[in-house]
């Protein structure tokens, strides 16, 4: 079964090094700062990521409508 | 003058004082125990010898020429006949003991293994700290202290024992003080750190005391009894003892005396000396008075809940709070606090004399500590307190000049933090203006009970003064009551108009037309001078009369609580009347809107002219509430009577063709289940029926208009009053056996039939029947123990989630950070907005626009 196509399961995606270096700069952090997530967590089981990667979550919310929110995969 | 500090301290090490520097440290030495000659002069060498300070008004101190209360005391010292265990060191004596060598005072560690524990002792205090330091030569000592053999002379050690409390065995023979403190002499200043004491200033030796220090007398007084009598401090009789036995055990010596006879008085010298430190060692008596009160000395001061920490030091009183029973006052701002005069007269302001405010702050100093606006004390430059009293009042007069600080007595419009526990909010600590009033308790307006969730059945709340002009700007820009109106959890108003201020604005602005002068009376005595926007003709409506309240440019569109159009323009109510959706407490859409426009000032003044309007309004028309207001009219009841039996006779059906079986079952459900929701289906089908009945035939009762307002009760309560109170539920099912296979008693095994199962045909002005008021009785009990297991539960929650978040924040770039500045949310709450600048959560772009536009 693949999850990430369950209603309830958010949209991720892996960003590219161009785009991870520009929410790094949005932010002002670094690796450290950001959320995580566990590198066999399964709704990331299909996008092939490795440790350093940034996952892009994106959720719907009842009050913005689409909210955006990022996750740095590491090893469990 | 004051006191001026010329060194800076740079360090502070603790350790213990040397026999030699106790002796340095003395001004006297004690040498009898006498205390005062035959005039009740102190002795010198005495205990109250006058180099040890002053404690009678009039002498001065032998050693610094200073009088009391200006002189701290000054330590002394006697000399010990007999070296003795200090009570408090007897471990590491022991620890000492069992791990040095009895013949050449090495510690039972070998050389090569010494290295190497020192080296771990380094790492581990540096890496972990001193506590982790400890913890490893404490499991160094434990290790090493059974070994049998030096392994530097390899002498035999013998085993040694202590006998609680203070006597060491070595083989069964007992060792004395003297002996123990040569053998503690010996051991060198290298090993010693093996067991954590660093040397050069501490040597074992001292922990045998020697020389006894005396502390001074300030701190062990006299008190003079009314018959002239001296009463001294337990302290003084301990030493007394400690030193009249010293001197016996002198004498005995010298005299040469047998051994028993001296070894007798040591004990006892040791004995005195231990309950001296600490009169509460488990294995000995204490020591007591004459009269069998057990002496408090020196632990005894300082420990449990009585002792200087925790009596003292933690548990100290203040003059800038206070705490007592609240009641309500709807006459006073909601921005005041009622504070009885007798609090006023304990609570203080300082207050900074200057030459512009001398005059002013002399009156209050002129009516003393006694006459209300008065003053309890005085500062001085140099920081010198004086209290105010009718002796003292002429020479404070006399001296005051700018410079000084006079505390004067709490007055209205002092500022005032107050709070009511538990504190889960920001708003449960507020700033309020004082009002000291006539009474004994807390006064409060009671629109605030809601942010602080209060009530009048008793509960208690704290008042808090700032003591400094940032303290009081502080809280009256950001802590305000007017300031927090608007909660930051959903956006709308927390306070707002309560019961009668809604019911009679209600009635003012639905049904009521005033002649012009009772208006002018309504709105004056609610507090409006302004009478300019009453329209002028004779008959005036309760609309227009509401509307002289509004600003002239505010506009205003929404729904009231039965949801009619409530419209505002320019500042008059064309339609709909204000009810607790416009005016309530955590809705108040109208006066959010207030707010929004004109401020938070503007707003706590209009709420308090809108609640005593429409108190005064109910004041003036009258209103209460009967056993009449709940009757039916004609017709009514026998309607709902029937309405009920036809139920009933449903369920019974529904009964019959279950036991005949020919009931047929819902989806997912076994038979008696379908049964059930049937039948509670048509039983609370049949209640609502009879529900909107009576709402609708009931008069335009005072209870009533209270429901439709949302004053207070709702047409649930209504209905449960006039026509029937319904089915009582059990963990959301009827009411099943407590007996077996019936509710009670009182009805056949198994019977299904509602009556049998907690359905309540009776109303409350009716009255019940017997097994229907104990079916009331069963679900009222369940929600009673409800409420009492879950508030707990939900405190300890709450405690958890704002103890984990208590230090997010959220940053400038509109992320929410914890204290490590790591991400949590990348945009606060998904969509970045501040909910108490939103209405309800939401922004209503529409109008935003509008507004715009329209001020364009």
């Amino acid at each position: 079964m693949d999850i990430s196509k369950h209603l309830l399961v958010p949209k991720h995606t892996k960003l590219s090094d161009v785009d991870k270096k520009k929410v790094f700069d949005k932010y002002s952090v670094t690796v450290k700062e950001l959320p995580k997530i566990m590198k066999d967590d399964p709704a990331i089981h299909a996008l092939n990521s490795k440790v350093g990667d940034v996952i892009m979550i994106e959720r719907e919310s009842k009050t913005a409508g689409r909210a955006i929110y990022y996750r740095v995969v590491i090893d469990g | 003058m004051r006191h001026q500090v010329n060194e800076k301290i740079e360090s502070i090490t603790f350790g213990i004082f040397s026999p030699k520097q106790i002796v340095a440290a003395s001004t006297a030495k004690v040498v009898t125990p006498e205390l005062y000659d035959r005039e009740g002069y102190p002795v010198d060498g005495g205990l109250m010898d006058l180099r040890l300070g002053v404690i009678d008004p009039g002498l001065r101190c032998k050693t610094c020429g200073q009088k009391l209360k200006e002189c701290p005391g000054h330590f002394g010292y006697i000399e010990l006949a007999r070296p003795v265990i200090h009570i408090h060191f007897v471990k590491q004596i022991l620890d000492l003991l069992k791990l040095t060598c009895k013949s050449c005072a090495r510690v039972l560690i070998p050389d090569e293994n010494l290295k190497k524990y020192f080296g771990i002792l380094e790492k581990v205090g540096r890496e972990e700290g001193f506590e982790a330091r400890r913890k490893k030569i404490k499991a160094i000592v434990n290790k090493y202290k059974v070994k049998e053999k030096c392994p530097h002379c390899n002498t035999a050690q013998d085993k040694i024992k202590l006998d609680k409390p203070y006597t060491v065995y070595e083989n069964e023979v007992r060792l004395s003080p003297i002996e123990i403190r040569a053998r503690l002499e010996k051991i060198s200043n290298d090993d010693l750190e093996t067991f954590g004491f660093k040397s050069g200033n501490f040597r074992p030796e001292w922990l045998i005391i020697t020389v006894m220090q005396i502390p001074p007398v300030t701190m062990r007084p006299s008190i003079t009894l009314e018959s002239g009598e001296r009463s001294e401090d337990d302290l003084t009789h301990k030493l007394g003892d400690i030193v009249r036995i010293n001197q016996r055990l002198f004498e005995n010596i010298n005299a040469g005396a047998p051994e028993v006879i001296i070894e007798d008085l040591w004990d006892l010298l040791q004995y005195h000396i231990t309950t001296f430190f600490n009169n509460e060692v488990p294995q000995l008596p204490p020591a007591r008075h004459r009269g069998g009160q057990i002496l408090k000395t020196l632990a005894t001061r300082i420990s449990s809940k009585d002792g200087r920490i925790r009596h003292n030091l933690a548990g100290k009183r203040t003059d800038f709070s206070a705490r007592t029973v609240i009641s309500p006052d709807p006459l006073i701002s909601l921005n005041e606090v009622g504070v009885p005069f007798s609090m006023a007269m304990v609570l203080t302001v300082p207050e900074r004399v200057t030459e512009w405010n001398i005059e002013y702050l002399k009156k209050y100093i002129a009516n003393g500590s006694k006459v209300y606006p008065g003053a309890n004390y005085t500062l001085k430059s140099d920081g010198r307190r004086k209290t105010i009293t009718e002796e003292t009042k002429a020479e404070i007069l006399e001296e005051l000049e700018p410079g000084f600080i006079v505390e004067r007595h709490l007055i209205d419009g002092d500022i005032a933090l107050f709070n009511r526990q538990p504190s889960l909010h920001r708003m449960s600590m507020m700033c309020h203006r004082v009002k000291v009033l006539p009474g004994m308790t807390f006064r409060l307006n009671p629109a605030v009970c809601n942010p602080y969730n209060a009530d009048f059945d008793g509960d208690e709340m704290n008042l808090h003064i700032p003591q400094t002009e940032e303290a009081r700007a502080e809280a009256q820009v950001l802590m305000l009551v007017e300031t927090q109106i608007i909660s930051p959890r959903y956006g709308l108003s927390v306070v707002g108009c309560i019961q009668d201020g809604i019911t009679g604005n209600y009635l003012l602005t639905k049904e009521l037309v005033l002649t012009r002068n009772e208006a002018v009376d309504l709105l004056y005595s609610s507090g409006v001078d302004d009478l300019s926007a009453l329209p002028n003709k004779e008959k005036i409506d309760g609309k227009e009369v509401f509307s002289v309240l509004l600003p002239e440019d505010f506009n205003f569109v929404g729904k009231d609580k039965s949801g009619n159009d409530v419209k505002i323009v320019n500042g008059q109510l064309k339609s709909g009347c204000m009810d607790k959706a416009n005016l309530g407490q955590e809705s108040g859409l109208m006066l959010r809107n207030i707010y929004e426009k004109y401020g938070p000032t503007f707003t706590s003044g209009l709420l308090g002219k809108i609640s005593k309007l429409g108190i005064t309004v109910l004041s003036r028309r009258g209103f209460s509430i009967g056993l009449a207001d709940m009757d039916l009219e004609e017709g009514a009841n026998e309607e709902i009577k029937e309405v009920i039996a036809k139920a009933e006779e449903e369920v019974n059906q529904l009964i019959n063709s279950y036991n005949q079986g020919k009931l047929e079952s819902l989806p997912g459900r076994t038979v008696a289940e379908t049964l059930e929701l049937r039948i509670l289906e048509s039983l609370n089908k049949a209640r609502n029926k009879s529900g909107t009945i009576a709402m609708k035939q009931v008069r335009d009762s005072a209870a009533l208009i209270m429901a439709k307002c949302g004053a207070r009760g709702n047409p649930l309560n209504i209905a449960q009053m006039t026509a029937i109170v319904g089915q009582q539920a059990l963990r959301g099912k009827r009411i099943e056996s407590g007996y077996r296979s019936r509710t009670l008693p009182y009805f056949k095994p198994n019977d299904l039939s509602p009556k049998a199962r907690g359905f309540i045909k009776s109303n409350f002005k009716e009255g019940l029947k017997p097994h229907e008021f104990f079916f009331g009785a069963m679900t009222g009990r369940d929600a009673l123990m409800d409420t009492a297991l879950r508030t707990p539960k939900s405190g300890y929650l709450y405690r958890r989630l704002s103890n984990a978040m208590q230090d997010l924040k959220v940053e400038y770039d509109g992320t929410v950070r914890d204290a490590s500045r790591k991400i949590v949310q990348f945009l606060y709450g998904e969509d970045g907005l501040d909910v108490s600048k939103t209405e309800n959560g939401a922004l209503d772009i529409k109008k935003i626009i509008q507004q715009v536009l329209g001020a364009k």
